[in-house]
């Protein structure tokens, strides 16, 4: 019988692993020195704010993998040998196999600031980072955290739980400004701020400083600025998971290089996932990116090709999610920071501030290319659907209606957005 | 290294201490329910209309600032900040003494009321006593253990209804469910019979809908709706109305939370007062197997007994009514016997195996009983004597699974525990809605992150996640729609909704987003 092995219990791995095993009856083992069993990493802050408890994070039952022979081992792989087929453990076990899944995921960046690796200096990735932090923060009343992206805010938020002082040092001019449009990072950036966050924009660190005991006392800004800390989260993004593969045969750059079939340059051994980088682009997307729903999308693609039915990555439109404090975030299509030269964007925004759409459209063709959803949740079949059938933003407009998602009962705000779009026009 | 000054500081602890106002408002509440402690020690007050007041008001008054100042002032949005760190909400020390405190007061009132002031013989005393004086302003008697029960439960359902508003705020559709069921408590629940009592008029809640109101069918309640005229008529037709004409309408329409979150008594403490501990229900497959076998025995046995009493009842007064005994049993065997053979042959893709030989295995046991009795010329149909059978289920399902463990586990198994396991009515709308419904609760393409959140707040136990990260719609007959899972969804993945029944349970291979080719998949199946 045919052994998978699969380097990586996140959401690709399983993902592969559960397919295959729904297509086929080949052996499956699936590798993970992070946690005995599968958990939803983008939970791990409910944990640490007391929502949910750790069981709460794992999608299945602990005998869902015997049941479905999807064998689970707790190991560090050192080292992989590729001619061999082997996969050696920190521990001296090894282990073969037939056909070798990479997923494993990413780490967080640091970009060899003075300080970066002092006690109290750490990022949010890991179940062993949120167990760290529950250590970090024991007796914390000020933390700093680097960068604003979507780990930086949910680990902001995870902090005021705990009446801990967060400072954000933010690169650009608003929160999360690399992707959202200015006037949605700025509604967002009031939002953290309303939370008690002292977000301070356009502010890169220097370094961090450390106390007598080698633990973290405070963080110097590139403008000179002191600011005493007890923590220190770096959440500058993440990068591949990928070092221990530096010294070997396998084709890598940021991640490791893959083509459209998520092989890679060595037979027999594929990457999906936060690891994993497109060799030729694909749409407009980035070569790595690190988002659950991809990584789920190559292990089910993946697990296709394992079982017989060799297929593409042929990820649709692009869509993400996420939350920011209190308020949701949606996005369908591309809605870029700033409207390339054909593009345009429509802003309509709430009076209470915790509401706002960005259309983007085609300034000739008027075709509706992406939206940016905030407190206000849409239907992701109906605007997927758009975009397939190319739509212009008066249609997209005029129905938005059919692509609301809210519960029952809640207010409507199509009349006024298309208003506003109206409105909007004539002033241009 | 001295950590001695740190330890000073409360910052970087788990959220799971309350506010100065938060104590304060505690004490208030606490000293109200003290004074009503104390009338069940014995205590005699002077003025009881004062204290009673005093009593209800502080506590009211106590509920009232806590929520204020836990919720308002604060961001609209999801609130269950330190849930798991809490000793009260997390299954802690105080879980358990509020827990045994409940489950005594059940027993007491239910076995034992003499303890609370009921006496056979001469005036109230003790906390029913308390109770006197707005029991004779309202029906115009003295108060019963009952009265002071339903007085403070529907006090229960309108504090920590405002509670759950606050908490809510956001949610549209938690706010007008919310009243609806504050709504149906304070009227139908409490309001209604109370009056009806002052009339003279028999005793009748419209809300509480037979098999839920397993007494409706007794002998001396039919006794007394057949004795009050046009009223009592009508009120028996709209009972069996309620259950045959009108539930199944609704339930069509609305799914079964029409009822189960909008209207029952239930339902509606468990989702106010009972909402601090809506997390601790058993998502396990297995306490799921445990419940269909449960809820559906109880089903049986409240379906047997009604018609075992209404059988009796019709024998012992076979000169009054047309309807004879023996048309009654065998018309209500048929009746059985036509709807599961309806059930099993157009619904048959719909259930799953056991439940198919659960269902076939629970009929011939029903039609078994009913047969063997009937043809052995046993007065005693079902082997016991009816009233003994509807004292049995009084005593086991009304009182000890309803009361005890119903509302007295809430802060160990959650708040949901009767209806999940328990209520026959749950079961018959829950049939119905798992097979003949618009509902269902919609995910949202492939949103879904499966964090948990859903499942982990799902009263019912119902591992949502399990359907959400899948894009299947979730349609379970032991949903009761209360909109939990979709409030506290951080990706905006569940709506709960009514819509057309085609389509209703979906399966997809690949979730929305990831654009394989379908169709060679699809060809692929079939090959």
């Amino acid at each position: 019988m045919e052994h998978i092995v699969i380097l990586g219990n996140g959401i690709s791995g399983i993902t592969a692993a559960r397919h295959i095993r729904k297509r086929s009856d080949k052996k499956i083992t699936v590798i993970s020195a992070e946690s005995d069993y599968f958990f939803s990493r983008t939970a791990l802050m409910y944990v640490y704010m007391g929502h949910m408890k750790w069981d709460h994070l794992k999608p299945y039952e602990d005998w869902f993998w015997e049941k479905n022979r999807i064998d689970l081992k707790n190991g560090w792989v050192q080292q992989i040998d590729f001619s061999e087929k082997t996969l050696h453990f920190k521990n001296g076990d090894k282990l073969n196999y037939d056909k070798l899944i990479l997923a494993t995921g990413s780490i967080p960046n640091k970009f060899g600031w003075e300080g970066e690796d002092l006690n109290g200096v750490q990022g949010l990735v890991s179940k062993q980072d949120l167990e760290l932090l529950e250590k970090n923060t024991k007796n914390c009343k000020k933390a700093v955290i680097i960068g604003g992206g979507l780990i930086g805010v949910e680990l902001a938020e995870m902090l005021r739980t705990r009446n801990i002082e967060v400072t954000m040092l933010v690169r650009e001019k608003a929160f999360w400004h690399s992707v959202l449009p200015f006037e949605d990072a700025n509604m967002i950036s009031e939002h953290i701020k309303s939370n008690g966050v002292d977000l301070r924009t356009v502010t890169e660190l220097d370094k961090i400083i450390p106390d007598e005991h080698g633990k973290v006392s405070s963080i110097i800004t590139k403008t000179g600025e002191q600011i005493d800390c007890q923590l220190v989260g770096l959440c500058a993004g993440v990068r591949p998971n990928i070092d221990f593969l530096k010294d070997s045969d396998l084709a890598i750059n940021k991640g490791i290089l893959v083509n459209s079939y998520l092989e890679t340059n060595i037979p027999d051994v594929y990457a999906i996932g936060d690891c994993a980088e497109q060799q030729e682009a694909i749409d407009q997307r980035k070569p790595v990116e690190a988002v659950w729903y991809t990584g789920r999308m190559m292990g089910e693609t993946l697990a296709l090709t394992l079982t017989g039915e060799k297929s593409q990555y042929n990820p649709g439109n692009w869509f993400n999610s996420a939350k920011f404090f209190d308020i949701e975030y949606q996005t369908y299509g591309w809605v870029w920071p700033r409207p390339k030269e054909n593009e345009q964007h429509f802003h309509w925004q709430h009076e209470d501030n915790t509401k706002a759409i960005t259309i983007s459209f085609d300034k000739k063709t008027k075709l509706f290319l992406g939206i940016n959803s905030f407190g206000i949740r849409m239907r992701h079949e109906v605007l997927d659907r758009w975009l397939t059938e190319e739509r212009e933003i008066n249609y997209v407009l005029a129905n938005l209606k059919q692509a609301n998602f809210d519960p029952e009962f809640y207010a409507r705000h199509e009349a006024k957005i298309f208003e506003g779009f109206k409105k909007n026009l004539q002033n241009a | 290294m001295s950590n001695i000054e740190h330890n000073m500081s409360i910052t970087g602890d788990a959220p799971k201490s309350i506010s100065t106002t938060q104590k304060i408002a505690s004490a208030v509440g606490l000293s109200g329910l003290l004074i009503l402690v104390l009338a069940i020690a014995n205590f005699n007050f002077p003025n009881k209309s004062l204290f009673l007041s005093l009593s209800l008001g502080m506590i009211s008054l106590g509920t009232v600032i806590f929520s204020v100042d836990a919720y308002w002032g604060k961001h609209a949005g999801i609130k269950n900040d330190g849930v798991w760190f809490k000793s009260l909400s997390g299954k802690g020390f105080w879980a358990w003494i509020l827990g045994i405190g409940l489950t005594l007061f059940y027993v007491v009132l239910y076995w034992f009321p003499q303890y609370l002031g009921l006496n056979s013989e001469g005036a109230n005393t003790g906390i029913i006593a308390l109770f006197d004086p707005l029991s004779k302003f309202i029906n115009g008697g003295p108060a019963s253990q009952w009265f002071v029960y339903g007085s403070l439960y529907t006090v229960a359902i309108w504090i920590f209804g405002f509670k759950f508003i606050l908490k809510y705020r956001h949610n549209r559709y938690e706010i007008i469910r919310t009243c609806s069921v504050m709504f149906f408590q304070l009227g139908f629940a409490f309001l209604i019979p109370e009056i009806l009592a002052r009339l003279n008029k028999p005793y009748f809640a419209p809300a509480t809908i037979w098999p839920l109101n397993y007494d409706l069918f007794a002998g001396y309640r039919l006794d007394s709706f057949l004795s009050a005229g046009n009223l009592g008529v009508a009120m028996l037709i709209f009972g069996i109305v309620s259950i045959f004409v009108i539930t199944p309408i609704l339930t069509y329409k609305y799914g079964k939370r029409w009822y189960c979150s909008w209207v029952c008594g239930c339902g509606g403490l468990a989702e106010t007062a009972g909402d601090p501990f809506r997390q601790l229900s058993d998502k396990s497959q297995k306490a799921w197997k445990i419940e269909r076998w449960v809820i559906h025995s109880v089903l049986v046995f409240v379906t047997v007994m009604t018609i075992a009493v209404v059988y009796s009842y019709l024998g012992e007064n076979s000169d009054r009514f047309w309807l004879t005994k023996d048309v009654f049993l065998w018309g209500s065997a048929g009746f059985l016997t036509l709807l599961f053979a309806l059930i099993i042959i157009f619904k048959r893709d719909q259930i799953q195996k056991d439940a198919k030989y659960g269902a076939i295995g629970y009929l011939v046991v029903i039609l078994a009983i009913i047969g063997i009795n009937y043809f052995s010329g046993n007065w005693n149909i079902f082997f016991f004597p009816a009233y003994k059978l509807r004292e049995w289920y009084g005593f086991l399902i009304g009182a000890a699974f309803s009361g005890v463990i119903g509302v007295g586990f809430y802060p160990i198994f959650g708040s949901r525990v009767w209806c999940r396991f328990g209520c026959p009515m749950a079961a018959i709308l829950g049939m119905q809605q798992k097979l003949f419904s618009k509902f269902r609760i919609t995910t949202n393409g492939g949103q879904c992150i499966s964090c948990g959140n859903c499942s982990a707040y799902c009263e019912m136990g119902i591992d949502v996640r399990a359907y959400a990260q899948k894009g299947q719609n979730i349609v379970r007959s032991s949903c009761v729609g209360c909109g939990i899972c979709s409030a506290v969804c951080p990706r905006g993945v569940l709506k709960l909704e009514n819509g057309k029944t085609e389509g209703r349970i979906n399966e997809n291979e690949v979730l929305l987003g990831n654009d394989v080719d379908l169709l060679d998949l699809l060809n692929q199946k079939s090959n």
